[in-house]
């Protein structure tokens, strides 16, 4: 469904382009052989390329490269095998060179697409402009003393790939949908951990607004430091229903960078960003043309993994399972191949049932992750066994589920233990049923004087002295036999 | 080519560089016969010619991914005009 923001003057549309930055993984940096580690002590893991010393040269690191192919590759991008390195120049305090080392007119990376999932099953395609490859800059601390900043230059010189989308996204939702999805095929390919917490994965927001229907670009504003993805969707909203406030007083939106404050919920302009587009960047003379070896580009295309839009085809035509549920179970590799394992062999659909349901909400329940899971892949396909040959009922399950989830034994063990079985011999759950029928004679003759509603308490007093071992459908079954008389 | 007083004044806060308003007149027309110079490269005709970007046919070395560098913080630090407790410190600088 269409996102649409109602103004005084009407129905207006927003445009979003996202630019990512994510930290490429590789033990040294872009262009230097320091460390990466997040969390060193600062300026332990900086080389003198890295601290812009005078007379230091960057060298390039191939792996940085590699990777950054494997990511376009990944997003069906078309690869530049000629790209160029350039300088752009600000100055910061965390900027030591007093230029970042980028790329301009020609990105290793060119255009290609990424799939977003919506909830209601169907997708949608976003363009990516293109990829380049970048050095990060230094972190500042504000909050360590009164009149100072701090400089950690640990980040920087540490390689980034800027990934440009195209303005093809409608909707706070939308934009959502495309980092989780972006995060979750740069962790398939190994080629960034996702951590927005740690900043290893930043974006910064293009949002401008347009009435329904239009379709112009109106001005945008770009949106930094946006570190999670509810705060990228409330700045979004926020920055989007400002534009059109300004538009229908009458005035116009300036070209600016604006900043995110998580804490207020609103964006404001930076003042120090007031001239900072004028980079003036020109090709670094440092440095020479990346030129890639075809074969490399095609020995990394053949190593790709199976990515998550092609597993989610495969799961969907494999196990018949819906898109929904394909998306979910397919978004992070280490879920998907957990859930793999549980439904080799078995009935898929009820394995994706549990592996959603009471597995992930033990995982959150307990705090662990999946790579340390609180139940294991076998012990989890065990149970659906169970269920499937009758021994335990879907409600027993989920009682002998929670004692693997507090104890870390198998089912099989737990059900023997602590006599979980389900009871499907006729003669115990009718005798049971008789017993309950004779301690109520009422309500045995208003059922059969046609007051059906009371069936359901039957059934509830009978589960409840055969302390809900009793199998479901033999109960309803018997259980209406009896009382018709 | 000639520039004028405010192209000059930006790039002059761009570079951080002070120059004081009487000075800008001046350097603008210095920066003007700089630019008029160069600019007679732009009589070639480099029509098809792709920039060369080396006098040698050499293409870009690249570096294994091995942790080289790093590990000592006290030489990086050892030409700040201030440190504290391992960090650079320069006078506060946020939004």
């Amino acid at each position: 469904m269409a996102y649409i923001l109602q103004g005084d003057t009407g129905d207006w549309e927003v445009v979003i382009g996202l630019e990512v930055h994510a930290q490429v993984i590789s033990n040294a940096k872009l262009f230097s052989g320091a460390a990466t580690a997040f969390g060193a002590e600062p300026n332990s893991q900086v080389s003198f390329v890295d601290a812009g010393f005078p007379g230091m040269l960057p060298v390039i690191n191939r792996i940085c490269v590699e990777q950054a192919v494997r990511t376009g590759l990944g997003l069906k991008a078309r690869i530049n095998l000629t790209s160029v390195f350039a300088r752009k120049n600000y100055f910061y305090a965390d900027l030591p060179q007093g230029y970042q080392i980028s790329q301009y007119e020609l990105p290793i990376v060119g255009e290609g697409t990424l799939t977003i999932d919506l909830p209601d099953g169907s997708t949608k395609a976003i363009g990516i402009e293109r990829l380049h490859l970048e050095q990060d800059a230094g972190k500042s601390l504000h909050d360590q003393h009164p009149t100072k900043s701090f400089i950690d230059l640990n980040r920087s010189g540490v390689a980034l790939m800027e990934i440009v989308s195209k303005p093809d996204l409608r909707s706070p939702e939308e934009a959502g949908l495309y980092v989780a999805k972006l995060r979750s095929i740069l962790r398939y390919l190994g080629t960034c951990d996702g951590n927005m917490q740690e900043g290893s994965m930043r974006c910064d927001a293009n949002v401008s607004v347009r009435p329904k229907g239009a379709s112009e670009l109106r001005t945008r504003c770009e949106i930094k430091n946006v570190n999670s993805i509810r705060f990228l969707q409330q700045a979004i909203e926020y920055e989007a229903r400002r534009h059109i406030e300004v538009y229908e007083a009458g005035g116009s939106i300036n070209q600016e960078t604006r900043l995110f404050d998580s804490a207020k919920g609103e964006t404001r302009s930076m003042r120090s960003k007031e001239h900072a587009h004028d980079y003036r960047y020109f090709p670094d003379p440092d440095l020479l043309p990346l030129v890639l070896d075809p074969k490399m580009v095609e020995t990394i295309k053949a190593g790709l993994p199976e990515l998550p839009d092609e597993k989610k085809e495969r799961f969907m035509g494999e196990y018949g399972l819906n898109a929904t549920d394909a998306g979910v179970l397919v978004a992070d590799q280490a879920s998907a191949a957990f859930f793999e394992s549980v439904a080799k062999g078995r009935d898929p659909k009820l394995a994706a049932n549990w592996v959603m349901g009471d597995f992930f909400g033990a995982l959150n329940a307990t705090g662990r992750t999946i790579d340390d899971p609180p139940v294991t892949a076998a012990h989890l396909g065990e149970l659906v066994d169970l269920i499937k040959d009758g021994t335990l009922s879907g409600r027993l399950a989920k009682e002998v589920f929670a004692l693997m989830v507090e104890t870390g034994k198998g089912p099989a063990a737990l059900v023997e233990e602590k006599g979980l079985k389900q009871v499907t011999d006729t003669g115990a759950i009718e005798t049971a049923i008789e017993a309950v029928m004779a301690a109520n004679p009422d309500k045995v003759a208003e059922i059969r004087a046609g007051k059906d509603k009371l069936i359901g308490w039957f059934v509830g007093q009978v589960m409840k002295a055969t302390q809900g071992k009793a199998n479901p459908g033999m109960l309803n079954e018997l259980l209406a036999k009896k009382l018709k008389g | 080519m000639s520039l004028d007083k405010a192209t000059v004044r930006s790039i002059a806060e761009l570079a951080r560089i002070e120059v004081p308003e009487e000075a800008l007149d001046h350097l603008a027309g210095e920066l003007s016969n700089i630019l008029t110079f160069v600019e007679q490269l732009a009589a070639v005709d480099t029509e098809g010619v792709q920039p060369m970007t080396s006098v040698t046919a050499m293409t870009l070395p690249l570096r294994a991914d091995d942790v080289t560098a790093g590990g000592h913080a006290d030489k990086v630090l050892a030409n700040a005009p201030e440190a504290m407790e391992g960090f650079f410190t320069v006078p506060k600088v946020v939004e």
